[in-house]
């Protein structure tokens, strides 16, 4: 087991957003959760990544058996968490290629591993994006800025190849991204799958599901897990809505 | 970039409230005595045995200081100056003539050296070799240096190279001695020995500095520099600088500046002047890193500096750039008058104010002549318990028709504690003078500084990367040499501003 989450609350702005999740990731797994919009998906990605005026009252977050609760989000990058945002930040006059560099060797000496070389660097960037379909030109150009809306999306999923983590969260991927991108996002994240990267994949879409096929599928509703089942749950949701689940959560 | 990187690596080396420029050399020096008098501008001039017009000029400034008021306008608050509880003059006691570096102080070069800034030719000629993002090797540029130690320069590098293109390149005590009328003709005409209080002191006082002149039609080989060095306590720096590009020519020229880490304050009051003739440019950099006191401000420099350059022929053009991490207290405008029709003034600024720190700075852009044009770029940062002002003032007199002005004044604060300010003066006195002003003011963002925690990066990391982005547009404008030194300038000056 990677990654266990137990009876988490979490308020923000004294808000109750998360109510007792409850949720285990295997390794290997790709998990994918499906809920309604404010059911606190964003927020429980936020709070897996480390970030600050997240107030955690109870429970708590394993990491092969031991607590990140007290991690600064970079500490939690290094172990190997990375969150693909669901609204990318811009970082204005900071190219693309130093950010992807800075992250990277921050989280190797974090980890206590060699800098990567600046030829050896290039050549990981390059064969990485071309594969992704980023152009060298995105390359240069300032974190997101002026970036599409799927180029932004894009962007995360060509950090998330870079850097390697082995917990995933890809926090609506796939909203933004036209059919061909779909494609080739979803290509590059199955690239990326192997027994050793547990993925956390949160839609509204079975379209995506299609392309990136779980091994699980929940259902959060109103700051907590309501439902589990194999993929064919996407598609039941798809039909039926979530009515009969968001009910039971009340 | 591995800018970035090595940004971050200097960080980590430091520890808060650590001066990295802070250490004293210990050399001999000799000092006028303690005070200013007449006698103290005698002495001065006695020193570098100027001939009687340069006393006689002085005689005049000093006169006129005694009638002047010390200015009480800026945003900026300090104890009253003893005038008379310091030294004006120190020289490193040296032999009267050098012939080679290898006759300056073996710790002077040293000291040089922990500055890193390399004066021994042969070093310079070896070059250090960069690499760009890319892996591309970039071209090597050199840069001949005059290192200034305390009231004198100590060597200048590349004086022959320079001599065979034309250029005239030296201390100002020695251009007073070989080319006096080149001095005479240019010296007080661009900052007149009556503009201002610190103007006035300096033109009395001053001891050295750089003298640049550029010849019709050539564009200086490489790059200019010097580097000033406040060693002795208790004494105040006055140096003047002087460039005159005549018509066509181009010279790029760079200054850097450090202090020893002392409990009491030094001044430092300098007068830099600059002149284009017709279709000439100078392009002028500035990394100011003067002591800027402990955490709780107590020491560091007062840097009161007045900086003009005068765009006197058709067409030229001069671009100001600096960045200023260091001093208690920064009171300057680097300012372009615009006179040659077509000309052209930049001023692209970065002012970084931590702890105690303060900041008025500025530029003037004065438009006297037809289509003349000018581009304001200032990016202010504030952090600790420092106070941030920019002040501007763009004029377009009568006879400017077609001026035209761009300013963009970015402030980011960094804390709750600290303040930013602008205050832009616009005057327009005719209509056909297009003004354009942007100003913003931000909070350095928690979602940015989170997207880059999340990948990996220390509040510090993430704070030197946005902060490098924040000022991006006015870094690219130093040379590529020192904007890699700005860049780790910039993030050492915001240790301890961050978790
Ligand atoms: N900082 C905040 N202050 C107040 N309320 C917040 C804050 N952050 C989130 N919320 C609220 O918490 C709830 C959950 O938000 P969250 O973004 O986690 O939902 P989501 O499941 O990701 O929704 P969507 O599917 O629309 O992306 C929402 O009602 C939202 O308004
Ligand atoms: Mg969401």
């Amino acid at each position: 087991m990677l990654l266990e989450i137990k009876n988490l609350h979490v308020e923000v702005a004294d808000k109750k957003i998360l109510n007792g999740l409850n949720l285990t990731i295997e390794k290997g797994q790709v998990a994918a959760i499906m809920g309604p919009n404010g059911s606190g998906k964003s927020t429980f990605s936020y709070v897996l990544a480390g970030k600050d005026a997240y107030n955690i009252t109870e429970g708590d977050i394993l990491l092969d058996g031991e607590s990140i609760l007290e991690l600064a989000p970079d500490e939690r990058a290094a172990k190997g968490i990375f969150l693909a945002f669901q609204y990318p930040v811009e970082v204005p006059g900071v190219a693309t290629m130093t950010f992807l560099r800075t992250a990277l060797n921050a989280q190797r000496k974090l980890r206590g591993e060699g800098e990567y070389s600046t030829p050896d660097f290039i050549k990981l960037v390059r064969e990485t994006s071309a594969k992704l379909g980023v152009s060298q030109e995105h390359l240069r150009r300032a974190v997101n800025v002026g970036f599409s809306g799927g180029e932004k999306k894009r962007n995360e999923i060509l950090q998330m190849a870079i850097l390697q983590p082995r917990l995933a969260i890809l926090d609506e991927t796939d909203s933004g991204l036209d059919i061909d991108a779909l494609k080739i996002v979803s290509e590059g994240v199955n690239r990326l799958r192997s027994p050793e990267r547990s993925m956390i994949v949160i839609t509204h879409y079975q379209r995506l599901l299609n392309y990136i096929v779980p091994d699980v599928v929940h259902v959060m509703s109103k700051g907590r897990v309501v439902k589990s089942g194999g993929k064919e749950l996407a598609l039941e949701l798809e039909a039926k809505g979530y009515a009969q689940y968001t009910d039971e959560a009340a | 970039m591995p800018a970035v990187q090595e940004t971050v690596d200097r960080v980590r080396q430091i520890d808060v409230d650590q001066y990295k420029y802070g250490f004293v050399t210990d050399v001999e020096s000799e000092k006028a005595p303690i005070g200013l008098s007449e006698d103290t501008v005698r002495y001065i001039s006695a020193k570098k045995n100027e001939p009687a017009w340069m006393l006689e000029w002085r005689l005049e400034a000093f006169k006129r200081w005694l009638t002047m008021r010390e200015p009480t306008w800026a945003r900026v608050d300090y104890p009253k100056i003893d005038y008379q509880n310091a030294y004006y003059y120190s020289a490193p006691k040296k032999k009267p003539e050098l012939s080679s570096l290898d006759e300056v102080d073996p710790q002077i070069l040293e000291t040089y050296k922990k500055l890193g800034i390399p004066l021994r030719e042969q070093e310079m000629l070896a070059g250090v070799v960069r690499k760009d993002a890319d892996g591309n090797v970039l071209a090597e540029r050199r840069v001949a240096v005059d290192a200034v130690f305390d009231s004198v320069s100590v060597a200048t590098t590349f004086k022959e190279e320079l001599k065979r293109a034309g250029v005239i390149f030296m201390p100002m005590s020695e251009a007073i001695q070989q080319h006096p009328e080149l001095v005479r003709k240019y010296l007080g005409s661009v900052v007149p020995t009556t503009d201002n209080f610190f103007a006035t002191l300096n033109s009395a006082v001053f001891s050295d500095g750089s003298f640049v002149y550029v010849p019709p039609g050539v564009r200086c080989p490489m790059e200019l520099s010097t580097y000033f060095r406040i060693n002795e306590a208790n004494t105040g720096q006055f140096e003047r600088t002087l460039i005159i590009a005549d018509k066509g020519a181009y010279v790029s020229y760079l200054e850097g500046c450090t202090a020893p880490m002392r409990d009491e304050n030094q001044l430092h009051a300098a007068v830099v002047e600059l002149v284009t003739h017709d279709d000439a440019e100078i392009k002028y950099s500035t990394v100011q890193n003067w002591y800027p006191g402990d955490a709780d401000g107590k020491g560091g420099i007062f840097n009161f500096v007045t900086k003009r350059g005068d765009c006197r022929g058709k067409n030229s053009k001069i671009s100001w750039t600096q960045v200023e991490t260091g001093s208690a207290i920064t009171w300057k405008y680097p300012s372009c008058i615009l006179r040659g029709d077509g000309s052209r003034g930049e001023f692209y600024s970065i002012a970084i104010s931590n702890g105690m720190q303060q900041v008025d700075s500025g530029t003037k852009m004065i438009h006297l002549g037809k289509n003349t044009t000018s581009r304001i770029i200032s990016k202010g940062i504030s952090a600790g318990k420092s106070n941030n002002t920019y002040r501007g003032l763009v004029t377009a007199h009568r006879k400017a028709t077609g001026a035209r002005n761009f300013t963009n004044c970015d402030s980011l604060l960094i804390g709750d504690q600290c303040g930013a300010h602008t205050v832009p003066y616009i005057e327009a006195k005719n209509s056909s003078a297009v003004f354009e002003h942007e100003a913003s003011t931000s909070k350095i963002s928690e979602d940015m500084l989170f997207y880059c925690r999340s990948r990996g990066m220390s509040a510090e990391e993430a704070t030197a990367l946005v902060v490098n982005g924040f000022v991006k547009d006015v870094l690219q404008q130093l040379p590529m040499e020192f904007a890699v030194e700005a860049q780790n300038l910039i993030s050492i000056s915001l240790e301890g501003s961050v978790g």
